[in-house]
């Protein structure tokens, strides 16, 4: 065994040669930054990258943005924990969405021409839907870049063995040097490399695990043993092992009402609340070429995205009967106190750490380091300069000190960063409370995206909806989110008073679902009652209102099958439900 | 439909010269996936050759190496495809030739 300068008593034994796998990887992102700025000239490059970039190029970024702490860490976890049906979080809770994104959606975004999602919400309802969307996501994003600096922070707390708050500090203080180099251009390039980085980090872990657990057979028999061992505290085994129905993932003693949430609650509500309406994402459809490109962002992206499950899920199920601590800790239940965690006792979130400690060599294991940094860095840098997109141009210069140069928004934007990473410490804190990030994640989501989803899609297909019926179905479904969050069983921790008998997943998809229906009944009484807009102010944004053929690309028609938007998302719904059926 | 993509590719390389320059002529994305990919390539291929393969941790193959072999083999692909297919700047539709 190599003993390294600092690995004395750390999680992780890093040597030399892992560290200058690690430095590689952040001399890569730097240089990108640095020469991004250099052939940067104007705004629009730096807002959407002078619309200039590839499909394949941003439909990488479109997936890999998104590849951060909530996939690695939190699938990996609700893997670990629940096994097999956290692929809903993928092939039912992304692709159908990516898809509806790509062909329905994104013609309205890209040919409105707007800079962002908000200023879409601005154009078709007004003052009110924009400010509470601008806000909401503003504070979204500050709680996600939270919880990627936490993960980033218990990283460097298993490498170093520094105590987590310094950890912290440090690691924001290395996403604030990175967020202030490059533009949009610069994150997206460094998002595509992320993405093979990645890959390269967990494939060689998967199939080590794979090889050492004895293929999938092997990891069946083991996973029913340990359930059969401990059936009052672990998951059963059918239900880890087989995708539907899902109860373990849900809550519900159900199985009818566990697939009707699944669907219809991360399906439908969540998921396309989260996919359609996420700046973040968005983001990098709008910085295609084209719009054939920009629609077929997503679409490339849906491929790759039904595969993350096998390299995240997978390797957290493998831990979890491979790693000895945290196998006595799913056989607790999880209630035990077991040390040797990232963050202090051992719990799911470690799946991935503790695998690589035990079965990566030397050299494999500083890229396994390097992809995980990497994704950690590269999720808080899109929350943060999201935030301050945002802050910037949407609510500052719109609202509150308007008409200055260019150059006073560009300063507010570096103070907003800088606010924005403080910030994301104290909510770092706060997510280091929760033992499964994938349930405060949820929640979040929850509160904020379904009722946007309600909003735009009923806006985009319904002329007759009015402005105010925009921000008070918003506001409603919002509040009724929080409403059944407070309801229910220990969803928002101690503020969670437990009438409701939901807890975990469930509780988030009933959220979610109450958000949806409240926005959508809400909407339409208040549209019955008020005045509608203008017919001619409605082109570009409502569908009745669009000329038809501002809403393809009149070249596709030429192209093959292959290279148009359609056809490829068929192929990819196919596919996604082939994977459904074998699991 | 794309007109903003002829004023999206700068001629930075035009008024920068010496390493600058070539670094920014170089800057295709393909290329520095291929770079990168290709240097982790190397470091893992000879690390499973020369270094200590703890077959005790990876339960009997040398991962290194194995690695090591596909990042060269995908950091190669890489080049190759920036090299046999250059981006050409003020192409009408740079996103139409994948």
């Amino acid at each position: 065994m190599h003993t390294g300068i600092l690995a004395a008593d750390t999680l992780i034994q890093a040597n030399a040669v892992d560290y200058l796998l690690i430095a590689i990887y952040f001399a890569f992102v730097l240089g990108i930054g640095f020469l991004a700025s250099r052939g940067m000239s104007s705004s629009v490059d730096f807002f959407l990258s002078g619309r200039s970039l590839p499909a394949w190029v941003t439909g990488l970024a479109f997936i890999s943005a998104n590849l951060g702490a909530v996939e690695i860490m939190g699938m990996s976890a609700t893997g670990a924990q629940l096994g097999l049906p956290t692929v809903h979080y993928f092939w039912i809770g992304a692709v159908p969405a990516m898809l509806f994104l790509g062909v329905v959606m994104m013609p309205f975004y890209y040919g409105s021409k707007v800079r962002s999602v908000p200023e879409f919400m601005k154009r078709r309802f007004g003052t009110g839907a924009h400010l509470v969307n601008a806000i909401s996501f503003a504070v979204a994003q500050l709680l996600i870049a939270g919880i990627n600096l936490y993960l980033l922070g218990s990283i460097v707390h298993a490498l170093l063995g520094w105590p987590l708050w310094v950890a912290l500090i440090v690691a924001a203080l290395i996403v604030l040097s990175y967020i202030t180099l490059g533009g949009l251009k610069a994150a997206i390039y460094n998002e595509v490399l992320q993405f093979f980085v990645i890959v390269a980090a967990l494939l060689p872990l998967t199939i080590l695990g794979l090889y050492n657990v004895g293929g999938w057979d092997g990891l069946a028999s083991k996973i029913e043993a340990a359930s059969a061992a401990n059936p009052d505290t672990v998951a059963s085994a059918a239900g880890q092992l087989n995708s539907w129905p899902g109860t373990a993932l849900t809550g519900f003693s159900s199985d009818i009402l566990s697939v009707v949430g699944i669907v219809f609650g991360l399906g439908f509500v969540l998921s396309f609340g989260y996919w359609t309406t996420n700046f973040v994402e968005v983001q990098r459809a709008m910085a295609a070429d084209s719009i054939s490109a920009a629609r077929k962002t997503p679409i490339i992206g849906a491929f790759p995205k039904m595969f993350v499950p096998f390299i995240t899920i997978l390797p957290g199920m493998i831990a979890a009967v491979l790693v000895t601590e945290l196998a006595d800790f799913k056989a607790s239940g999880g209630e035990a106190q077991i040390a040797g965690g990232a963050g202090g006792n051992v719990n799911y979130n470690d799946s991935l750490l503790l695998l690589m400690r035990d079965l990566l060599p030397n050299g494999l294991l500083g890229l396994a380091l390097a992809g995980l940094l990497a994704a950690f860095m590269a999720g808080m840098a899109a929350n943060v300069s999201a935030f301050n997109t945002v802050v910037s141009f949407d609510l500052i210069q719109e609202y509150i000190i308007k008409d200055r140069p260019d150059e006073f928004y560009v300063r507010l934007g570096r103070w907003a960063t800088v606010s924005a990473t403080a910030i994301a410490i104290f909510t770092a804190a706060l997510a280091s409370n929760f033992s499964n990030i994938m349930d405060y994640l949820q929640t979040l989501f929850g509160f904020f995206n379904a009722p946007l989803f309600a909003t735009f899609i009923l806006g985009m297909f319904w002329k007759r909806m009015t402005a105010t019926a925009g921000w008070a179905g918003l506001v409603s479904g919002t509040l009724a989110a929080v409403l059944v969050g407070v309801l229910s069983d220990g969803t928002l921790g101690g503020l969670s008073v437990g009438v409701l008998p939901l807890s975990g997943q469930g509780a988030s998809f009933v959220a979610a679902g109450a958000a949806f229906v409240v926005d959508i009944i809400v909407s339409v009484i208040v549209s019955l009652v008020t005045k509608p807009k203008p017919e001619g102010s409605l082109k570009g944004l409502v569908y009745s209102e669009t000329p038809k053929e501002d809403l393809v690309d009149a070249e596709d028609a030429g192209r093959p099958w292959y290279a148009r938007p359609v056809p490829l998302a068929g192929v990819a719904l196919v596919m996604v439900i082939i994977l459904n059926v074998i699991f | 439909m794309s007109t903003e993509s002829n004023k999206a590719e700068p001629n930075e390389a035009d008024s920068n010269s010496g390493l600058l320059g070539t670094l920014l002529a170089l800057f295709d994305i393909r290329n520095v996936i291929g770079a990168l990919l290709s240097i982790y390539g190397v470091i893992l291929l000879l690390m499973g050759l020369f270094g200590d393969p703890e077959v005790e941790k990876t339960g009997g193959p040398n991962a290194n190496l194995w690695a090591g072999i596909v990042l060269l083999v995908i950091g190669a692909i890489f080049i190759a495809w920036g090299v046999l297919k250059p981006v050409v700047p003020d192409a009408p539709h740079p996103g139409d030739k994948e």
